[in-house]
């Protein structure tokens, strides 16, 4: 009998400390099973937020640093460009990209650094209970707008990858939702497409994924799963943007 | 080697010459006055010693930038002056919680906030007791001549290797600023490529072949950090123990002892050799690392004066450490400037014929 299906090499058999219907699990999942497909783990050096994903290093089966909070992209042009041979990418959080790190993603693009972001876009701060990202949608209730965002006082959520995407040295960015399967298909393709595109030396890649965090929304998992379908890509319209 | 050979730069220059000598081949940092000459001259410098040149978007950028070098095994530095050295305590403290070598260079101005871009040593307590977040302790050089800026950056790079911890070289904007003659000496050890390239199993390489890295300063499990933390005052232990150096002028038969560290020690020397011409029996200690604090000058067998004068272009940061040294066997005395000037040799003098 032939084995067709089994855990990444690159994914450790280790129980995550994600909530149930997070979506983190599905993006590791992604992330991992894409760089064994390239089978490029023992050149990977990867670069771990803070946020949810900030002991993602305890997971993944590859060389991992820290960063500082937000900093992510700054620690990953160090690396790379000291390792230019070796795959180099970063996992960050809104909060850590879009807000505390706005500075290091801008210009880190702006260089036309050689790197992968996988971006995880859940609207809101989850590791510290809830607080309000500067992705989260108007209207929607976190624990810092506890009335719901208003443009009028919070601003309206950053569409960071369309920011990004007018940059010259910014090669590829796509944005994709993890709620249903054949989505999930497709943001392992655009992952395939932005670690390839490193390979190549292409430049700079960033996906965007849409991702549920049913605790700080208070929905169920599957309410969450539909809350992206139906509400948050309004706000965050899937598909390539570069 | 060519011990003939000597070059005009800058305290900034030499300071840049001197770590690309030493092995550095990463450089990051952003524009600011008086350490601007450096970065000019990494620009230039770096990409011709095969080594990488970025400017940073901000000081936070330039110290992760640094970060990430230095965790994939390069020998990685950055430099700025004091409100940028500020910006960088957070990348500091995490350089040392995740025990990584790396090189900051603060020419100092002064302070507070924006201050002035002219000399000072008002951030001996931010580089001395942590200047960052955690109990942590960086190396902390203090060269106070143009060629010793060179010499030091070997020592720099070398321990900050050893012990795995951030090596800082506090300087002020006039040893940044002043050109003297310096002869380009790579110890031996450097010339025969030894001390360049240390084996660092650590780094993040990419895991094939062996088991995957992890660089990390975070220790969420209960007792865990408290056992890393355990070993970090370990290491600062034998750090205390064997790296405290000072150089001692005349201080066996001095009734006065001068302490001062880089430029100001500069004038002091000059103090001390007037008075020595008037028939006072004055002496000098020069800290020439300032962390770890060199308490063994102040032993009454090495120092058995019983009256010191403490020069600093500040209101007194070293001399807290001098006291301590000193624990209440002498009398300490001080004088002191900020905010762009410092004590001249006259005054010092005369201050000191009045002790």
């Amino acid at each position: 009998m032939k084995k067709i299906f089994s855990r990444p090499e690159s994914l450790r058999d280790i129980t995550t400390h994600y909530c149930p219907g997070c979506g983190h699990g599905i993006a590791h999942r992604l992330v991992t099973e894409v760089i064994d497909l390239l089978g490029v783990r023992g050149k990977v050096i990867a670069v771990a937020p803070v946020g949810c994903a900030v002991v993602a290093y305890d997971y993944w089966n590859f060389d991992c640093c820290e960063a500082a909070h937000g900093r992510a992209l700054a620690v990953a042009t160090g690396i790379k460009r000291c390792r230019p041979d070796r795959v180099v990418f970063t996992y960050q959080g809104d909060g850590d990209l879009a807000a505390i790190g706005t500075n290091e993603t801008i210009h880190a693009a702006n260089r036309g650094e050689n790197l992968t972001v996988v971006f995880v876009n859940n609207a809101i701060y989850g590791m510290t209970g809830g607080q309000m990202a500067p992705t989260t949608l108007l209207g929607q209730v976190t624990s810092t707008t506890p009335g719901g965002r208003r443009a009028e006082v919070q601003g309206y959520p950053l569409k960071i990858s369309e920011m990004l995407a007018m940059l010259p040295g910014v090669k590829y960015v796509e944005r994709r939702g993890l709620f249903c399967p054949q989505e999930i298909i497709k943001a392992k393709a655009a992952l395939h497409l932005a670690f390839d595109n490193q390979l190549r030396g292409g430049g700079f890649s960033l996906v965007e994924l849409l991702s549920p965090c049913p605790t700080y929304w208070g929905m169920s998992p599957a309410a969450a799963m539909d809350w992206i379908r139906d509400t948050m890509v309004k706000e965050f319209p899937l598909g390539r943007i570069k | 080697m060519n011990k003939e050979k000597k070059i005009l730069l800058s305290g900034n220059e030499a300071i840049a010459e001197g770590a690309i000598q030493a092995g550095c081949r990463f450089y990051a940092g952003y524009p600011i006055t008086p350490q601007n000459e450096l970065t000019a001259y990494m620009a230039r410098r770096m990409p011709e010693a095969g080594g990488v040149f970025i400017q940073a978007e901000s000081e936070i950028a330039a110290i992760n930038m640094v970060m990430g070098a230095a965790a994939s095994g390069i020998r990685a530095m950055t430099s700025s002056s004091s409100p940028g050295i500020s910006l960088k305590q957070e990348g500091i403290s995490y350089l040392a919680g995740a025990e990584l070598p790396a090189v900051i260079v603060n020419m100092m101005r002064g302070g507070p906030g924006l201050g002035n871009i002219l000399p000072s040593q008002s951030d001996y307590f931010q580089a001395t007791k942590g200047g960052g977040h955690g109990d942590y302790h960086c190396l902390v050089l203090a060269p106070s001549r143009v060629q010793e800026s060179f010499d030091t950056m070997f020592s720099a790079f070398s321990l900050a290797d050893k012990y795995r911890v951030p090596a800082i070289i506090l300087g002020d904007g006039m040893l940044g600023q002043v050109m003297e003659p310096f002869s380009v000496r790579v110890p031996a050890a450097f010339a025969a490529k030894k001390a360049a390239n240390v084996s660092k199993p650590w780094a993040l390489t990419g895991c094939a072949g062996r088991e995957p890295n992890v660089v990390k300063s975070f220790y969420l499990r209960d007792g865990d950090l408290e056992d890393f933390n355990l070993r970090l005052q370990k290491k600062y232990a034998v750090m205390l123990k064997k790296e405290a150096r000072y150089e001692g002028t005349m201080l066996k038969d001095a009734d006065l002892v001068l302490v001062a560290y880089g430029t100001m020690a500069r004038i002091c020397s000059a103090v001390v050799r007037r008075l020595r011409k008037e028939g006072k029996k004055a002496g000098l200690i020069r800290p020439v690392t300032l962390w770890p604090f060199p308490v063994q000058a102040f032993l009454p067998k090495t120092s058995p004066a019983r009256n010191f004068l403490v020069a600093e272009m500040s209101y007194g940061q070293m001399l807290e450490d001098v006291k301590l040294a000193l624990d209440g066997r002498a009398q300490v005395n001080f004088i002191g400037r900020a905010g762009g000037g410092f004590p001249l040799e006259e005054v010092i003098a005369a201050e000191a014929r009045k002790l």
